[in-house]
C-alpha cells in the first residue's frame, strides 16, 4: 500500500510540474532546448478547414461511436453545481454536475406560461406518474422512467451513441435504454402522424458535407433535460452534423415550436469520437432499474 | 386475463394442419442457383434491407404430418387458403369467448402469418429430421430448484387470475423488458402474431439487425473481437459475428444468468443461460430472401442440439418506432386492479381452476 500510494503521490508532483510548465509558471530548466510554441490552438469550439474522410458515395463519413462531454442532460441553460434529489442517500454520487449553456444566447426563449411549466416540471421531477393513471400530461422526468429520451436529448446524454451510415438510411443508436431511430435519407413522405414519436419523424439529406436532419411528429412528452425544459408536439427541430475533424462531430439543432418559445433558437457542441479500443455500445436496460420506483406502490402488502 | 395470441394462433394451425390428408412430399429445395450476393462497398456480403420473418409453418411439425416434412403444391395452397379464412381475427362466428380471443384484429396482426415458408415445409425445424423439439433434460430437481419452480407456478396462477401480486407477477415482454425469446423475440428470430420486422444496416467492421419491437438494435462487431469478460451479464447478450463466405454467423453469449429473471427467462426455451449455446447464420439467397438458420443447445435442458430454418422476405413496409415501457397500460390496469379488488373482499384463490399457458 506504501508503495502505492508513493507512485500516486511521485504522478501528482509530475502532473502538478507538467501543469506549472504548461502554463510557463514554472521554468523547464531540466528541460532540452525549449522547443518554439506551435501555432496558437485553434479558439475553443471552433476548428480550421476540415477535409472529412468518405464514405464510398463520396459523403462525410460520419460511422462510429460518439459522445457528448456537456452537462446538458442536467440543464441545457448555464447551471451551478448542486445535491442531488437524495442527497442523504446518494451523496456526491447524485449530484449534479456544473455547466454552461449549450444554447446560443444562453437562455431558451420561453413564453411566459410555458417557463412557469419548466418551473414546475422542475419542482415535480421526481413525481413520476404512470402510463394509464389518468395524470395529463404525465408528471416526472421521463429520463427517471427509462423513457426513450427524444431528440435532441438523446444526443447529449451522458451516453454513447453510434452512428451506421448507408446511402438509403441512417441509424442512431444510443446506448440509454436501447433507444435508437432510423434517418431515412431524401425521403419525400411527412410523418404519418402527430404528436407520437419519442425520437421523431427523422429525415436527412445533405447540404453540402453536413448531414441535415429534419425531425417532426415528436409528442409533447419529451423533455429536454432535467430542469424541466420542454417543448410541445408543435415542435420542429432542424439537426447538423458536420464534421469538424477525425474526431469531432459538431452537432447544431435549431428548435422552433411557436405554441411554447417567442421565435426558433439554437444549440450546439460537439459529439466526440469514443477512441478506447474494442469501444462498444454496452447494454444500458434501465427498465428493471425503474419498476420499483413506478410500480412499488401498487406491490400487494404482505398481510392478507 | 388475456389470452396469449401466439398460442391461440398455433392451435388455429395445427387443427387445420391435422385436417390435411397425408400426400407424397414434393421434396423440392429452394433454388439458390448460382445467385451471388451483393458486396459492401468495403468488400463484406451485403445483407441490408427491411426483412419480415412471418410465416404460418409451425415450429414444430405437426405429429399427423410427420413422416411429410414438405407439402405438396395443392396442399399449401388448401392450407393457405383455410388459413385465411381460419386466423381472420375480424370474423365475429364462435360466440363471445371466440370473439374476446380474437381481441388482437387484423390490422394489429402479421399478414404473413396466412403463408408458408415458400419450401412448404411442415415444420422450421430442420434437425432433429422428424421437425420437433429434442426432449428435454430429465433430472431430479434439487430443493431450491423445485422451491423455484413452485413459486413461478404460482406468479403464473396470480397473472392469469387476475391478482398480481407486483409488478414481478408479469413477464419480461409485459414488462417491458425484453421480447419474450419464446414468441420471435429475436435470437432466435421466430415467427409470432405480429411485429416480424427487421432492418439490417452495415459499416465496416459491423452488422446491426434493428428489431421494431421494444427498439432492439442488436449490434454485431464483424471485427475479430472478443465477447465481453462474462461477468458482464445482459439481457440481450454479447453478439460476435464473423464471415463464412457469404454467411455472417453470429455467436451470442453472456446472458443474465440471475435466479429471478422471471418466468419466460432470458434466453430461448427457458434453458440455463450458462450452458446455453445460440448459433445464428444469415445467408443472402436471392435478390430479395435471406436465409436464417439458428443452431440452440443446452445439455442442461435439451437432450440434443436442434436447428431452426426462417426464411427472411424483404417487404416494402418501414420500421416505426415501438414504444413500450412509455405506453404500459397494462402494469398499472393489472396491479391497480389487483389492489382495488382485495379492496372489495375478493382474494386470490390458488387452487382456482386456471387456463395457464
Amino acid at each position: 500500500m506504501a508503495t502505492r500510494l508513493g507512485a500516486i503521490k511521485r504522478r501528482l508532483v509530475f502532473q502538478v510540474a507538467s501543469i506549472l510548465i504548461g502554463t510557463g509558471l514554472l521554468a523547464p530548466q531540466w528541460l532540452p532546448a525549449q522547443t518554439p510554441p506551435a501555432a496558437q490552438n485553434p479558439i475553443p469550439g471552433t476548428f480550421p478547414a476540415y477535409e472529412p474522410a468518405r464514405t464510398a458515395e463520396s459523403r462525410p463519413d460520419l460511422n462510429g461511436i460518439w459522445q457528448a462531454l456537456t452537462t446538458a442532460n442536467w440543464d441545457i441553460e448555464a447551471h451551478a453545481a448542486a445535491p442531488g434529489p437524495v442527497a442523504e442517500v446518494l451523496g456526491a454520487w447524485a449530484a449534479q454536475p456544473a455547466g454552461l449553456s449549450i444554447v446560443e444566447g444562453g437562455a431558451i426563449p420561453y413564453q411566459p406560461w410555458a417557463l412557469a411549466r419548466r418551473q414546475e416540471n422542475f419542482a415535480t421531477r421526481t413525481s413520476v406518474s404512470v402510463p394509464g393513471d389518468g395524470v395529463d400530461p404525465p408528471l416526472g422526468d421521463p429520463e427517471l422512467k427509462c423513457w426513450m429520451p427524444g431528440v435532441p436529448r438523446s444526443m447529449y446524454m451522458p451516453f454513447p451513441l453510434q452512428i451506421v451510415q448507408t446511402p438509403d438510411a441512417i441509424l442512431i443508436t444510443h446506448e440509454f435504454n436501447g433507444t435508437a431511430r432510423i434517418v431515412r435519407m431524401n425521403w419525400e413522405e411527412e410523418s404519418p402522424v402527430d404528436d407520437t414519436f419519442f425520437m421523431g419523424w427523422s429525415r436527412g439529406h445533405w447540404d453540402a458535407d453536413t448531414l441535415v436532419i429534419d425531425v417532426t411528429g415528436l409528442n409533447s412528452r419529451n423533455w429536454l433535460d432535467r430542469a424541466g425544459n420542454f417543448y410541445s408536439a408543435s415542435v420542429h427541430i432542424v439537426e447538423r452534423l458536420t464534421l469538424v475533424s477525425p474526431y469531432h462531430l459538431m452537432y447544431e439543432a435549431t428548435i422552433e415550436d411557436p405554441a411554447v418559445y417567442t421565435r426558433p433558437w439554437k444549440i450546439r457542441f460537439p459529439l466526440y469520437r469514443r477512441m478506447e479500443e474494442h469501444v462498444q455500445l454496452m447494454e444500458f436496460k434501465c427498465q428493471p432499474f425503474v419498476e420499483e420506483l413506478l410500480y412499488g406502490q401498487f406491490t400487494k402488502a404482505d398481510t392478507d | 386475463m388475456r389470452p396469449s395470441p401466439a398460442s391461440t394462433a398455433l392451435m388455429a394451425m395445427l387443427t387445420v394442419f391435422g385436417g390435411l390428408t397425408a400426400a407424397t412430399a414434393a421434396r423440392s429445395q429452394p433454388d439458390a442457383a448460382q445467385w451471388s450476393p451483393p458486396k459492401t462497398p468495403w468488400g463484406d456480403p451485403d445483407l441490408q434491407g427491411i426483412y419480415n420473418y412471418g410465416t404460418s409453418t409451425p415450429l414444430e411439425r405437426p405429429l399427423a404430418l410427420i413422416d411429410q416434412p414438405v407439402l405438396s403444391a395443392e396442399e399449401a395452397t388448401a392450407l393457405e387458403q383455410n388459413l385465411v379464412e381460419t386466423l381472420n381475427q375480424d370474423r365475429r362466428d364462435g360466440g363471445a369467448e371466440a370473439d374476446v380471443a380474437r381481441n388482437y384484429n387484423e390490422l394489429w396482426t402479421d399478414a404473413s402469418r396466412t403463408q408458408l415458408t415458400a419450401d412448404k415445409r411442415t415444420s422450421l425445424i430442420i434437425d432433429p429430421p422428424d421437425g420437433r423439439l429434442p426432449p428435454r433434460v430429465e433430472r431430479p430437481l434439487t430443493a431450491a430448484e423445485e422451491q423455484a419452480r413452485l413459486e413461478a407456478e404460482l406468479s403464473l396462477k396470480r397473472f392469469t387470475a387476475g391478482f398480481h401480486a407486483s409488478y414481478r407477477d408479469a413477464d419480461v415482454g409485459n414488462r417491458c423488458i425484453i421480447r419474450r425469446r419464446n414468441e420471435g423475440g429475436g435470437h432466435p428470430y421466430l415467427p409470432a402474431l405480429y411485429n416480424n420486422m427487421a432492418q439490417i444496416f452495415q459499416s465496416p467492421g459491423y452488422v446491426v439487425i434493428y428489431a421494431e419491437m421494444i427498439h432492439h438494435a442488436r449490434i454485431i462487431p464483424v471485427d475479430g473481437r472478443a465477447h465481453l469478460p462474462d461477468n458482464v451479464e445482459t439481457w440481450l447478450g454479447n453478439p460476435v459475428g464473423r464471415w463464412d463466405g457469404d454467411t455472417l454467423v453470429v455467436e451470442t453469449t453472456n446472458f443474465l444468468t440471475a435466479d429471478d429473471i422471471g418466468r419466460t427467462g432470458v434466453v430461448y426455451g427457458n434453458a440455463d443461460p450458462k450452458t446455453f449455446r445460440i448459433i445464428e447464420r444469415f445467408t443472402r439467397t436471392g435478390p430479395a430472401t435471406l436465409d436464417y438458420v439458428v443452431t440452440l443447445s443446452d445439455p442442461n435442458t435439451w437432450t440434443r442440439p436442434f436447428t431452426i430454418r426462417v426464411p427472411w422476405n424483404q417487404t416494402d413496409e418501414q420500421i416505426y418506432e415501438y414504444q413500450c415501457q412509455e405506453l404500459n397500460y397494462d402494469l398499472y390496469f393489472w396491479l391497480h386492479g389487483a389492489r382495488e379488488r382485495e379492496q372489495r373482499g375478493e382474494r386470490f384463490d390458488p387452487d382456482a381452476d386456471l387456463d395457464l399457458r
